[in-house]
């Protein structure tokens, strides 16, 4: 398992499903704290009208085009979640419910009527990703790593989502007193000269960007999973807000590891020949880990609450 | 062929169909505005997210038995099942742990989502019976629907329906406010989980038509456009029945029409259009009577200022004040007043006085809370009180 044919089918994609899960995570904690976890949630639902409307408008199943497009109706969905909370005094939750369940149905049925057949393009391709499919077929052995002509065959999503999770860490790390300070006490930022409006704007667009960097890869599943899974169980395990965005990158990490093997790995161990979907599998490890963090964790309960159940 | 399939003349399995989700998207509209004015509307994404690994397993189970893997009542019955589990776990993290509901909602989604991906994987694998199809749970369809699960569907939809009226008063007032509901005596959480058993139950129903990611627009959508009409609860629930029987019927019908129209996401579209004009042409509450009434005001606003100027003969400049005083013919295009316009503006002078004098009064307290600089005095006192308020009126060396 740890040889040459690990190399190429199995280390690009875990690799990738790594860099997305933690990509994801990382602005999942700002905004789980900001009460803000469905975004993630809208966001992956109205990625699909964008990709399709980039596919009809340039005719090919491209990353760019496609990302640009995902990126373009995930503002618009924003602008439009705003506007009718705004114009119509609905409550966010609500006005949410129906941008991006319109925006969905209406990426379905563009998708139905162009003529996509010749194309890989589909509901379930948005909704699962290939991350199986991402293998390097250049590599001969660990060696390869170091080999410039070898590095050169690698699936294009792998360099793409260091690239993500490089960006989203940098702009956490240069922003982090300020998104801390604004996240917990809005008010106190706001005297204190932060322009927190554009803080929150900025952490929207950098949970977007993430997520539509990764949907390309992983699917959508993993983006709404990890954007709330590590963060949540994380909050379970400290009260600090540095510990808990360690911790979601660890939890992260373990959900796309461990996912991912069990997923390529885990039905031949009971005796199937098939391997089950790697992005299901990782949501779904990230969900064990949330339930054991809610059952163990040491700071589950609200604070406060503590004593009552002692 | 868009009037055939509107009245119902496609043929006999349309008709079932269209019936079908006609009923769906009544009971659906009805229950999902109590879970809008309850602030829950994203529950029912949980709950519908949480359908899929309960429609897996029923599969696997039934092939497992023998029998047919795709029937539905087996389907709905793990999909149900599977949705509870999802509902418990979000009251459990949201009671239980510091998560907010927000986030539980967001963790049940995707983890059992999640988990289904990987039973359809599992199940795509098995060589045994009939497997193709469980992807239509996803988007729904329509197509090869039989008798008795239209039937079921419009079974499903009436009684939740039913439930609904018989339900609607306790639901409301724990909607509206669960304390005092708690303070009158009412079982909340019994209440909240029949909300919830509701939303479920029509998620369930309308997963062969809408599909399990669609589903939660028909129990947001129509209570939200609802909304905007009227400000009595009753009203509202009659409205998105309406408004959801209303997108039931016209999105089967018009899917029926060609075989690239999804009935699910056409009947999602039709909701958002009726949402998008309630939104702009809802009286009230609507976006065009907002701008109506601002315009209005604005007039109001700049006329009275013009009139002002005019009994003070002092000049007015600005355009739109000139344009709407023109208009109304309190002024001729050279600027200068007509007699209507005098008359006005000296009613107008004498209002400000008279709300000045009020205003200094401690004994007209209560009426001078209501100044707003555009409000006639007369409709605010009556007759008599004016009188008095004008002897305090007497000019002072003013010529």
């Amino acid at each position: 398992m740890m040889g040459e044919e690990f190399v190429v089918l199995s280390l690009p994609p875990m690799l990738i499903g790594i860099f997305a899960a933690v990509a994801c995570a990382i602005p999942g904690n700002f905004l789980l704290l900001r009460r803000q976890a469905l975004i993630g949630d809208a966001i992956s639902h109205v990625v699909l009208p964008g990709i399709v409307v980039a596919f009809l408008l340039t005719g090919v199943v491209a990353a760019w085009p496609m990302m640009l497009g995902a990126g373009a109706a995930s503002l618009v969905a924003v602008a439009l979640i705003e506007a009718i909370r705004r114009l119509g005094g609905i409550e966010p939750g609500a006005a949410m419910g129906v941008v991006f369940t319109a925006m969905f149905a209406g990426g379905v049925l563009l998708l139905e009527q162009s003529d996509t057949s010749s194309v890989h393009l589909d509901v379930e391709h948005a909704l699962y990703g290939n991350l199986e499919s991402l293998i390097w077929l250049d590599a001969r052995g660990w060696g390869s790593l170091l080999d410039m002509a070898a590095l050169r065959g690698l699936p294009p999503e792998l360099p793409r989502m260091a690239l993500t999770l490089a960006f989203v860490t940098v702009l956490t790390w240069v922003f982090w007193r300020p998104l801390k300070l604004s996240t917990f006490d809005e008010g106190f930022a706001r005297t204190t000269g932060l322009p927190v409006g554009a803080i929150g704007l900025g952490l929207v667009v950098v949970a977007a960007i993430a997520a539509v960097a990764a949907f390309d890869a992983v699917g959508s599943i993993i983006v709404i999973a990890m954007f709330i899974c590590p963060p949540a169980a994380a909050r379970m395990m400290t009260n600090g807000l540095e510990a808990q965005v360690a911790w979601s990158v660890l939890f992260a990490v373990l959900s796309a590891i461990l996912g991912y093997v069990l997923a390529g790995y885990g039905p031949l161990w009971l005796g199937f020949d098939d391997a089950v979907s790697a992005a299901g599998m990782i949501a779904t490890v990230s969900g064990v880990i949330l339930a054991l963090a809610a059952v163990f964790g040491p700071y589950r309960h609200r604070s406060g609450a503590r004593a009552e159940h002692a | 062929m868009v009037w055939e399939a509107l009245t119902l003349q496609l043929g006999y399995n349309a008709t079932l169909v269209t019936l079908g989700a006609a009923l769906l998207g009544m009971a659906a509209g009805a229950t999902g505005t109590f879970l809008f004015l309850g602030k829950r509307a994203l529950v029912s994404d949980a709950i519908s997210h949480a359908t899929l690994p309960g429609v897996a397993l029923a599969f696997v189970v039934m092939v497992a038995l023998g029998g047919d893997g795709r029937a539905l009542p087996g389907l709905l019955a793990g999909s149900a099942l599977s949705a509870a589990v999802g509902l418990l776990c979000v009251s459990g993290l949201t009671n239980r742990t510091r998560l907010s509901e927000d986030a539980a909602i967001g963790a049940v989604l995707s983890v059992f989502f999640g988990f289904g991906i990987v039973l359809l994987t599992v199940i795509q694998s098995m060589t045994a019976g009939r497997q193709a199809g469980l992807e239509s749970f996803l988007l729904g369809s329509t197509a090869g629907m039989l008798l008795q699960d239209a039937v079921v569907i419009a079974a499903g939809g009436a009684v939740v329906l039913l439930l609904v009226v018989l339900l609607r008063r306790p639901m409301t007032m724990v909607a509206f406010d669960r304390e005092f509901a708690a303070g009158a005596g009412m079982n909340v959480p019994r209440i909240e989980l029949a909300m919830m058993g509701l939303a479920l139950a029509i998620t369930v129903v309308g997963l062969k038509i809408v599909g399990l990611i669609l589903i939660v627009a028909l129990l947001i959508i129509p209570a939200v456009a609802a909304r905007f009409w009227t400000d009595r609860v009753g009203q509202v629930v009659i409205l998105a029945g309406l408004i959801g029987g209303t997108s039931g019927y016209i999105g089967a019908a018009l899917s029926a029409t060609a075989p690239a129209l999804p009935t699910g996401p056409i009947i999602v579209l039709v909701a958002f259009g009726l949402f998008t004009l309630s939104l702009f042409a809802a009286p009230n509450r609507g976006v065009m009577a907002a701008l109506l009434r601002h315009r209005r005001f604005r007039a109001r606003v700049h006329v009275r200022q013009g009139l002002l100027a005019l009994a003070q003969a002092q000049p007015i400049y600005e355009g739109l004040t000139l344009r709407l005083m023109r208009r109304r013919g309190l002024i001729r295009a050279d600027g200068v007043a007509t007699d209507l316009g005098r008359i006005e503006a000296a009613r107008a002078l004498r209002d400000e006085r008279r709300w000045q004098v009020l205003r200094s009064d401690p004994a007209h307290e209560e009426a001078a809370a209501s100044y707003d600089g555009l409000t006639p005095l007369d409709d605010v006192l009556t007759p008599d009180q004016l009188a008095a308020l004008d002897s305090g009126l007497r000019p002072k060396g003013v010529s």
